[in-house]
């Protein structure tokens, strides 16, 4: 063992990322080898497994008993909710949200996704494109997260064919662009075999490109910086009012997007006050720049009144702000929401009241059809809705910045995070809605 | 003065956070998230070099004023020595406010029964859930990762508890960007975990670059154990070691602190970080299959402790 052990693994960096995947496509087959191959599963978790599995009468190990942490999981055998896994290389560290499949889990997928820089989408070489990839494809856009991974699974039942493969790379990358993927790297693997997974196959000579986790290695991680809007939500207010730090006046905050230096002016919304950075303390440390996703302490030349829930954005680059926002949204409760329906609405570190004025459409994922004026969305459903707040916000495009573009509705009476919305134009609204005779069973 | 950091491999951008600042990062916002949004919370604190990271997270997200938060300490009666004074030690040395919940005192008022096996894990549940009442703490920080444990990977940054502190993982709050939902009900509460992302060998490397004191337990020691179920248990007044069991002094150090009487110490002569990072890095155990007795008890031993309230 050599001491530079320390050293090697510090110097990564962290890629989130989320699978995706219908029921049969071998996700946890997939997920399985990557933290066996990666060294992730250790003697007594396998052990652990092994003895589940001998006590159900099973022959062999069942891997998906890794993953199903519920009891109610086990019994079932089926996954019920969004776990976070947690494996490395000597070249990055790894946090997997693992997200069920299902049609009715489509919030989970959500859940997994609002936070991932990649995502996994799995299909069945034997069956190719089905709706559920469509959906998974979907979702990953809606979500706009920035690397989609295609790995078609099960080779070895094609006979490792290139072509088989190839027409799914191509169905789906045609289908996904349309979408606005941004990327889409094609993989051909075999998951319980391990082609291409961690070890380059000898069954797939034809195919030229990285592994599996050779791409989630190497994928990039951030976005260049300086197309980013610099946004900064205030979260609290730190005033230590000691002898030391009599005048300390620092605004404490993650940089949601973007960068901040110490001299620029800044303007504080909604109110629209405008200072300089006179400071910035990076955990502590005094810092010249600092960016997203680090959280800071920003110091103002000026003493205006600011509080939890404004937000500091460069002068020259302030966003409007508004009462009446239009967004995409997945209804993750399982109550309904409806036409004036009085919530809560948390962006960034605001929470202010609202209330839903219009459900103008509801996607259909299948085929991304729209459904106008459903009347309410419920549980997993996908929609256009318009929000009337009772105060201004600053709101981004979630296009622009998934950060400050997005926020959750919440129910006032019990805390319930009711939707997750995303603001803006979205994908799914090219055509004006139009209404339909034959669209009944959706209008209430 | 930080300068743009080196560009990394696997980033198009000099601004990518290495891994351990992104947790970091991550894990201060959520501190302050509580801290904006919560009436009283508290830190759970063992001694423990979980718990021990979180302060000095809370410590860091705070500066240069002081953590607006207490400490709470649910104490087995079963304590390695060791860990008590660095306890006490840390709450007089950053001036914070120490709640004290006694496994003892139940035991004694006749409340808690002792068990047959002799371990108080589960005997905790009780006096921290009472004290999270009394005391009416709406935010409750733990030390809790996703790694550890398989009904831990379901859980929340966020987790809402029921006047009875239960937990019931069918109906958790979907936890979308990093938009948490702290609402709950009055009686209601919620449990953190600012180290939800975080596996243990995180949590070991930066303690080495924060260059963070722990107590001497975790370092290779000599002690005198005995063996119980396939791990090295410490002799003691808790009840150990029994007939048949024969005490031994070996070369041992802890991976967890937690009960005496079900926390094991696995053989080592890691005594520097270094040392400790090589040896985890290498291990083919997890912390808790490799040191905890309880959560051998049952396929969903932790997942039905938690129903209950556990932390």
């Amino acid at each position: 063992m050599s001491t530079t052990t320390t050293e090697e693994l510090s110097a990564t960096t962290l890629l989130r990322f989320a699978t995706a995947g219908s029921v049969d496509d071998g996700k946890s087959t997939l997920v399985g080898r990557l933290l066996h191959d990666s060294k992730s599963v250790l003697a007594d978790q396998l052990e652990a497994v092994e003895r589940a599995s001998a006590s159900r009468g099973q022959d062999a190990p069942d891997l998906a008993l890794l993953t199903d942490g519920l009891r109610a999981e086990r019994e079932q055998g089926i996954t019920i909710d969004v776990a976070y896994r947690y494996f490395a290389t000597p070249r990055r560290r790894f946090i997997l949200a693992d997200t069920p499949g299902h049609v009715q889990y489509t919030r989970n997928m959500v859940t997994g996704a609002s936070t991932a820089e990649l995502t996994v989408i799995l299909v069945d070489a034997r069956n190719g494109v089905v709706e559920q990839t469509r959906r998974h494809a979907a979702i990953a856009a809606l979500l706009r997260v920035p690397h989609v991974v295609l790995a078609v699974n099960k080779m070895d039942l094609v006979d490792y064919q290139e072509s088989v493969f190839a027409a799914i790379a191509e169905e789906f990358t045609a289908y996904a662009l349309e979408l606005g993927v941004p990327e889409i790297t094609a993989i051909p693997i075999s998951a319980l075999a391990g082609d291409n997974v961690v070890d380059p196959s000898a069954n797939m000579d034809w195919y030229g490109g990285p592994t599996f986790l050779e791409h989630l290695e190497t994928v990039p991680v951030s976005h260049d910086l300086s197309h980013c809007h610099a946004r900064l939500p205030v979260q609290y207010v730190i005033r230590p009012q000691t002898a030391e730090h009599r005048d300390y006046r620092g605004y404490a905050g993650q940089i949601a997007a973007g960068s901040f230096r110490v001299g620029e002016s800044v303007t504080v919304l909604p109110s629209g006050r405008t200072s300089t950075i006179s400071g910035i303390d990076l955990l502590g440390e005094p810092v010249d720049i600092a960016w997203t996703t680090q959280s800071v302490t920003l110091l103002l030349e000026d003493d205006i009144d600011i509080s939890r829930g404004d937000l500091i954005v460069p002068t020259k680059d302030a966003p409007a702000t508004t009462q009446d926002i239009e967004a995409t949204v997945c209804h993750v409760a399982d109550a309904p929401l409806t036409v004036g329906h009085r919530v809560l609405l948390k962006h960034g570190t605001r929470t202010v009241k609202a209330i839903v004025k219009d459900i103008p459409s509801r996607l259909t994922l299948d085929d991304l059809s729209l459904h106008p004026h459903p009347g309410q969305l419920v549980a997993n459903d996908i929609g256009r809705v318009k929000v009337r707040t009772a105060e201004p916000l600053p709101v981004d495009s979630y296009a622009d910045s998934r950060r400050t573009g997005s926020f959750i509705l919440i129910d006032p009476s019990d805390g319930t995070t009711l939707t997750a919305g995303m603001v803006g134009e979205s994908f799914a609204s090219p055509e004006p809605v139009k209404d339909e005779a034959e669209d009944d069973g959706w209008d209430f | 003065m930080t300068t743009v950091a080196a560009l990394e491999e696997g980033t198009d951008s000099p601004y990518a956070l290495s891994h351990l600042d992104a947790l970091e990062s991550e894990a201060v916002h959520i501190f302050r998230e509580v801290a904006g949004e919560f009436e009283r919370p508290v830190i759970l604190f063992s001694g423990g070099k979980d718990s021990i990271v979180m302060l000095h997270l809370a410590l860091k997200a705070f500066a240069p004023a002081a953590i607006p938060f207490s400490l709470l300490h649910v104490d087995t009666g079963h304590n390695f020595p060791e860990v008590i004074e660095y306890r006490d030690r840390t709450v007089d040395k950053h001036g914070l406010r120490l709640h004290v919940a006694s496994v003892q005192d139940y035991i004694d008022r006749g409340v808690l029964k002792e068990r047959p096996d002799g371990t108080r894990n589960p005997l905790q549940t009780l006096p921290l859930t009472e004290k999270i009442q009394s005391e009416k703490f709406d935010a409750v920080f733990g030390g809790g990762r996703r790694d550890e444990e398989k009904a831990r990977a379901k859980e929340r940054v966020f987790s809402l508890r029921d006047e009875f502190s239960q937990w019931d993982p069918r109906r958790q709050r979907p936890e979308l960007w990093n938009l948490y939902n702290g609402r709950h009900a009055p009686g209601e509460h919620v449990r953190v975990f600012p180290l939800s992302n975080w596996t243990e060998l995180d949590v070991w490397q930066y303690i080495d670059r924060e260059d963070i004191e722990l107590p001497q337990i975790y370092f290779a020691h000599e002690r005198e154990v005995f063996k119980r179920s396939g791990m090295w248990l410490t002799a003691g007044e808790w009840g150990g070691p029994k007939d048949g069991e024969t005490v031994e002094k070996r070369l041992v150090r802890y991976r967890t602190v937690g009960d005496m009487s079900c926390t094991g110490a696995v053989d080592s002569d890691a005594v520097t970080l270094d040392q400790v990072i090589t040896e985890i890095a290498a291990s083919r155990l997890t912390e808790r299959g490799a040191t905890r007795a309880d959560d051998k008890l049952s396929e969903a031993a932790m997942e039905d402790r938690k129903r209950e309230g556990y932390f």
